[in-house]
Formats: structure tokens, C-alpha cells, sequence
């Protein structure tokens, strides 16, 4: 980044093939993830046909239920099949469940996106006081204890988290029940409740790196001449900080929190799990244990274009806040 | 071991802060009970030694008992080999790919560069518990697999770090200089380039570890990492969940021994970057 680079060609005109560069990257990488997936669930040994018809099934009867499920095909018809499918929206039909995978990930994904989003309402906040409050106490206790607690809370494992909730709110205190149930016809109070156990194991899991990156963007900008003439000019901590800092270090804590929020879909699968959350990460689970890889295949593929999109947004975020990035 | 490796590693300790003092202690006694655990545990892994489940912690059953009344302690000591050498053998696996792959991207440059960048780029697009997932999917959890499946996981990881590293190096004076002589880039791959960048490297395989033992705890938790017989500290937790609502030291104390190692590990890691800067 070279601070004072002609930001004269940076106005809005010089964004728009830059956005363009970048989505075409996406896009490419897009495309290499669904063959690395489509590689991985598809060339290697085993598949769903005789997984369904068990050790006692005769060759020709898996040789038939091959035929019928379309995997006696070469490779290359079954990934451009499945391509073309993606494309209208039809990720193809369950192997184990026996109904289309649109309408098993139909039902799921709601769940997952409400659990992520009640995450991200309660984590992004809390990560960016954390992190300011470390940087603005650089050096000092507050920092390092509160350097030593995210480093800590950054490897531990989330069942530990998820459990010790459950032990401490619903089995001390019974403040909390340790089943979420989501249903359509629960009022929106009855389902924060039952979710509050997973958003809260959730966010003690993604907020400590979020607040490790923002501190570390916000001290990166510390010790540069603009803030201390901000300094000298007479504003207070928090005005430096906010409006001063902030804007200038919101490149990297906007990346640090698109990575952190991506976790919150794919990788909620333990919580889900020990909270019987019936969300997407769970559903793949299920795909993994059973084989079914047409729904193996589509939440893979959900859970790799949500990361690429907030990727994406938040590099665009970043290009659009910081004019010296679209000069380059 | 020397006296003089004494007086170094002597010297490394105190010159740690207090945390990575507390991070390498937890880390040499996990190493201690991976090693010795099973001959100093005080049941048979499998016995049933408790007429009750779920026991609390007493003088004869130190972490009580477990879902079948089997000694936690026992169990634990024996778990955490599984979980501590798969861990260590699947960092060592990565970093080795990972760095060799770097160190080729790094010296042939070009087109190799290019297309070695790309794959890994597309493999770091994969979020590594879904990528772990599909690859227990596809291949299955055997240990030997578990090991390569979490392995591969980490490798794009260690590349990016490591061709960073061989970028900021291979621009340097010294390599010039080699090139100049009319070394082989193999040559100068292993005797100028990975001398100069094994500290950060070394640093980057104990995150890989941390990493990994969290990925593969966690895939024991869901059932799809280490099977029966064979039991990591995951396993541990998944197998007594049912003990939750009764707070059994049976599902807390597998659970608190990954999360002490994972977090020494990281402590130590951080202290020894400190160190440095």
C-alpha cells in the first residue's frame, strides 16, 4: 500500500473493471472448487449403490442400481450433468432420501442462516470493542490479559464451549434449555431462547480471531504521523480511534470478520450437533455418514460459495472504503 | 541429551514469558502421557471396573467413570497417544508437502508457480472441516487415512506461509550469488532457501498441530474420525455425551485435556514468536 498514490484516477469510474477483475476471479475459482469436489466425492472407490444395497447384495443388482442412479457413466457426462444442474437450481436427487436435494436443503438452510446471522448480530460488535479496547490499552494489562484470552479461546475445541454452556445454563442455573427446537409456529422470543445456548457457544468460538485481527489492524495504524497529528490537534482516544483509525483499518477487520462469519455456516457442525440444531452443517453430516453424495456435493458447494462471497464482498468493502486500493 | 543442549533448552525456557512457560509445560505433559500413558494407567483401558455409569470423582476412580462404568482417568491416559502422535505425524505430513510445494513454487517460478498457486488457492477456498469432510467421505477414517485426510487438509495452509517465506528469500543477495555459481535449484532449495526460513516454519507446524488436533477431535466427536476400538480424546467425548445433563467428569475431562493442549500449544507458539520479534 503506498500511502499518497494518485488517488485522482481512484473515483468511481476506475472501480467498476476492478470489481469486475475480482468477481471474474471468484468466478474462476468457483469453478476450480466444483471440480475439486466433484473429483473428490466421485473418482474415488465406493459409492452410494453399494452402499444402499449392502455386503449381501449380488454384483448384478448393484451393476442395475448403478445404471439406474446414473453413476455407470463416464466422470466427465456426470460433472457436466451435475454442472448444468447447479446452474437451474437443480443440485439432482438424494441417493439415500430418495427426494430432490433442493428441497432437503429448502428446509435446512433457513435455520442455518437465521443461527448465523443471531451469531454475527451478537459476535461482530463484541469482537470490535474487545479489539479496540486491546489496542487502545497497547502494552498495558488489559491488553496482554486480553491477549492471553483470545489466544486461549482461539484453540479450544467447541464442544468444550458448547458443553460447558449446556452444564452451567441448563443443567446448574436451568436457565436455558439445551435442545434448540426451531419450529415455524414458536414466537420469535421462544426461539431466541432456545438458540440463545448455540449462538453464545458460537460466538465464543468466531469472536476471539475477529478481535485478534481488529486489534492487530487498528495498532498497524497506530504509530502512523496521521494519528499523531490527530493526537496534537487535541481529539480524544475514542474520536481517534473511530474516525480516524477505523476507516483506515477497515480493509483487514472487515476480511478478519468475512472470515470468521464464513465459519458460522460450515463449520457450526459440532454445535448443531450437540444442540440437535437442525441446520445445513448437520445435513451434511448425515450425507457423509450415508454416502449420498449428490448431498454431500450441494452443502459442500453452499457452504464454499458462501465463503467465496464473503470473501468477495468483503474485498469490495475494502476497495470501496480505502481510496489508494483502487489506484493500484 | 547433551549438557550443552541442557543449558540451551535451559535458556529457552527462562527466556520465555510467564504464558509460554505455562503453554510448553502443558505441551511436554501431554508429550509425557501420549508416551507413557498406558503404564501408568491405573485400570485396563476396557475394563469395567465400576458397578455405577457416570460416577462422580472420587479417591479409587480419580475422574470417575464412564458410560459403561470404565475407569475416565484410564481411558484418558490411553486416548491421548491417539490424539497427540496423529496430530504431530499429520503436521509433520503437511508442512513437509506444503513447504516442498512452496520451495518448487518459490525457485521454478512461472508456469509451475502458477498452476501449484492456483490449486491451492482453490483448496484454501474449501472451508478445511468441510473439505476434511468429503474427504472422509470419499476415502474413509481408517487411522492411516485419518492422518492423510487431515494432512491434506493443512497443506494449503503451510504453503501459503511457507511461499511467502521462499518469496521474500529468493529475492535475496545469497541466492543470486548460488544461482551465479550454477547450483541446481534443487540445491538451493534445500541447502540456501529452507535453512533461512525453518524458525517461522517450525512456528507454522505448531499452529498446523493446533489445527489438526482440533479437526480431528472434532471429527472423532461426530463419529467420523478414529473408530472402535480405538478411542481419541474426541471419541471420549462423543461416547459419554449422554453423561451432560448429569455434568459427568466423563465427558469434561477428555474435553478439558484437548483444550489444555491445544491451548499450551498455542501459548508456547506465541511466546516463542514474541521472543523473536
Amino acid at each position: 500500500m503506498s500511502g499518497g498514490a494518485g488517488p485522482a484516477q481512484g473515483g468511481l469510474a476506475g472501480l467498476a473493471p476492478m470489481l469486475a477483475r475480482r468477481l471474474a476471479s471468484s468466478a474462476v475459482t468457483l469453478v476450480l472448487v466444483t471440480l475439486v469436489i466433484f473429483a473428490l466425492a466421485n473418482l474415488l472407490p465406493g459409492d452410494a449403490a453399494q452402499e444402499m444395497l449392502g455386503q449381501s447384495a449380488t454384483p448384478e443388482q448393484v451393476a442395475a442400481l448403478r445404471h439406474q442412479m446414473g453413476l455407470d457413466r463416464p466422470a466427465a457426462l456426470r460433472y457436466v450433468g451435475w454442472i448444468a444442474g447447479l446452474v437451474h437450481g437443480d443440485p439432482g436427487q438424494s441417493l439415500v432420501a430418495g427426494m430432490p436435494v433442493r428441497e432437503i436443503i429448502a428446509e435446512r438452510l433457513p435455520h442455518s442462516l437465521m443461527l448465523a446471522g443471531l451469531t454475527t448480530l451478537v459476535a461482530v460488535p463484541l469482537a470490535l470493542i474487545i479489539g479496540m479496547g486491546a489496542a487502545i490499552h497497547r502494552g498495558g494489562w488489559v491488553d496482554r490479559a486480553l491477549n492471553i484470552g483470545t489466544l486461549s479461546l482461539v484453540a479450544i475445541p467447541e464442544f468444550l464451549v458448547a458443553t460447558l454452556g449446556v452444564l452451567v445454563f441448563s443443567v446448574w442455573l436451568r436457565w436455558l434449555p439445551s435442545i434448540a427446537l426451531v419450529s415455524a409456529e414458536a414466537t420469535w422470543g421462544e426461539t431466541l431462547r432456545s438458540c440463545a445456548l448455540p449462538i453464545l457457544s458460537l460466538t465464543v468460538v468466531v469472536v476471539a480471531q475477529m478481535a485478534r485481527m481488529t486489534r492487530a489492524a487498528i495498532v498497524d495504524q497506530m504509530d502512523r504521523p496521521y494519528v499523531e497529528m490527530a493526537r496534537l490537534k487535541g481529539a480524544g482516544t475514542a474520536r481517534v480511534v473511530l474516525r480516524h483509525i477505523l476507516p483506515n483499518a477497515i480493509g483487514p477487520v472487515v476480511n478478519a470478520m468475512a472470515l470468521s462469519l464464513s465459519y458460522l455456516l460450515g463449520g457450526a457442525i459440532i454445535v448443531e450437533t450437540i444442540f440437535n440444531f437442525p441446520g445445513l452443517a448437520s445435513l451434511m453430516v448425515n450425507a457423509v455418514t450415508s454416502r449420498d453424495m449428490p448431498l454431500l456435493q450441494a452443502c459442500a458447494m453452499i457452504f464454499c460459495g458462501a465463503y467465496l462471497m464473503l470473501m468477495l464482498v468483503a474485498d469490495v468493502v475494502a476497495i470501496v472504503a480505502n481510496p489508494r486500493l483502487r489506484a493500484q | 541429551m547433551s549438557a550443552g543442549a541442557m543449558r540451551n533448552a535451559a535458556a529457552f525456557v527462562t527466556g520465555l514469558p510467564w504464558a509460554g512457560r505455562i503453554g510448553g509445560g502443558l505441551v511436554a505433559f501431554w508429550l509425557i502421557v501420549a508416551v507413557a500413558g498406558p503404564w501408568v494407567a491405573p485400570h485396563a483401558v476396557g475394563a469395567f471396573v465400576d458397578s455405577e455409569t457416570f460416577s462422580p470423582m472420587s479417591g479409587r476412580f480419580w475422574l470417575g467413570s464412564d458410560y459403561l462404568g470404565r475407569d475416565v482417568l484410564s481411558r484418558l491416559l490411553s486416548a491421548a497417544r491417539y490424539t497427540v502422535f496423529l496430530g504431530l505425524g499429520a503436521a509433520l505430513v503437511a508442512c513437509t508437502i506444503g513447504t516442498t510445494l512452496a520451495l518448487t513454487a518459490a525457485l521454478w517460478s512461472g508456469w509451475v508457480d502458477e498452476v501449484i498457486a492456483r490449486a491451492m488457492d482453490t483448496m484454501n477456498s474449501i472451508p478445511s472441516k468441510i473439505l476434511a469432510l468429503v474427504l472422509v467421505a470419499a476415502a474413509g477414517s481408517s487411522l492411516p487415512l485419518l492422518l492423510v485426510i487431515c494432512a491434506v487438509t493443512y497443506v494449503p495452509g503451510n504453503f501459503r506461509i511457507a511461499r511467502a517465506l521462499a518469496m521474500n528469500l529468493v529475492g535475496l543477495d545469497f541466492v543470486t550469488v548460488a544461482r551465479a555459481r550454477g547450483e541446481s535449484r534443487r540445491y538451493i532449495a534445500l541447502h540456501e532457501v529452507l535453512p533461512n526460513m525453518i524458525h517461522p516454519l517450525l512456528a507454522d507446524m505448531g499452529l498446523r498441530f493446533v489445527f489438526i488436533v482440533l479437526l480431528l477431535s472434532g471429527l472423532s466427536f461426530l463419529g467420523l474420525g478414529v473408530q472402535p476400538p480405538y478411542a481419541d480424546l474426541g471419541s471420549l467425548v462423543r461416547e459419554n455425551i449422554s453423561g451432560l445433563t448429569e455434568g459427568a467428569p466423563a465427558i469434561f475431562a477428555p474435553a478439558l485435556a484437548i483444550a489444555s493442549l491445544t491451548v499450551g500449544a498455542n501459548l508456547l507458539i506465541d511466546a516463542t514468536k514474541q521472543e523473536k520479534a
